[in-house]
């Protein structure tokens, strides 16, 4: 991997966490309160999925309009249009550890150079999760294989 | 709308274009979707080619951390009334379903969204659902103590 390479990955990631940090999300009672859709909602996070979506959607159509990336092979992007059970179950998980804790994974990484108890076990978790996830994934796609054979048997 | 409301939500939108131009950057730069779980999911595979912009993109993030603590510090904040032991299970829940949903609030919420991806969607309104459910249980059945 090419220095300029990494260097501008840092650089992006950096500008991200601030873009974070400006925002409030990794504020997590401002998350918190953002979720609080029957309590005293503060909608001011819309701001930043508005924000985001508009700059995306107007510039990376302007950017994959180009053969490829400046530093890499060929854009990487999803193509999939399938709704699983793996993504609504996940997705789910995903929304009640982020109700709970308050952090998403990005503002987790932005806010743990504040090395805070609650930032720490989190984020420690968090990695833990992703390594589970690892572990279990062969076996839950080896299931759904197992599944697909046998109805594709008794078709 | 008073004008504390008016502020932060100037201020989202402000980091929200921050953080739909770094996405847009790296996918002109790599042509990675900026998917946070996914950056930090992936470094967990053994594909060492794909390690070192990954590690790079995290190294920088907490980089941004530091820069926040040090010109303004309460930008970054802990929950209150929750406890550890609910941090340990937010995490794993979070670490965990962002991987078997591939994706979180950056590359659903911003990236797919953009491009009007409907299995983005889908996630999305998943996760602000069992999320808003979670907040309201916690704070109506729970009393506000996790």
């Amino acid at each position: 991997m090419k220095p300029i390479s990494l260097l501008v990955s840092f650089a992006v990631g950096l500008v991200f966490a601030l873009g974070l940090g400006i925002s409030g999300m990794t504020q997590p009672d401002k998350v918190i309160g953002f979720l609080d859709f029957l309590g005293s909602w503060d909608p001011a996070l819309m701001g930043v999925m508005g924000g985001g979506v508009v700059v995306y959607l107007l510039l990376h159509r302007v950017v994959v309009r180009r053969g490829g990336p400046v530093l890499g092979d060929i854009f990487q992007i999803p193509q999939r249009t399938d709704i699983t059970p793996r993504l609504v179950a996940g997705s789910a998980m995903f929304g009640v550890g982020w109700g709970l804790g308050g952090f998403c994974p990005g503002p987790a990484l932005t806010a743990l150079p504040s090395m805070t108890p609650h930032v720490l076990v989190f984020a420690g978790s968090m990695f833990a999760g992703m390594l589970l996830f690892r572990v279990v994934d062969p076996l839950l796609t080896r299931r759904a294989d197992a599944k697909a054979e046998r109805a594709g048997a008794d078709a | 709308m008073n004008p504390d409301m008016t502020q932060a939500l100037l201020l989202a939108l402000a980091g929200g274009v921050l953080i739909g131009l770094a996405s847009v950057a790296l996918l002109y730069s790599h042509g990675r979707i900026a998917g946070i779980s996914g950056i930090l999911g992936g470094m967990l595979d053994a594909n060492y080619k794909e390690f070192g912009w990954r590690l790079a993109f995290v190294v920088g993030m907490i980089a941004g951390g530091v820069i926040l603590l040090l010109t303004a510090p309460e930008a970054i904040g802990t929950p209150t009334g929750r406890s550890l032991p609910a941090m340990v299970v937010a995490g794993l829940l979070v670490g965990f379903g962002t991987r078997l949903g591939s994706g979180c609030t950056s590359g659903h919420g911003i990236c797919g969204l953009s491009r009007f991806s409907g299995r983005s969607l889908v996630a999305v309104l998943t996760f602000m659902l069992t999320g808003a459910v979670t907040v309201f249980v916690v704070r109506v059945f729970l009393g506000g103590a996790a």
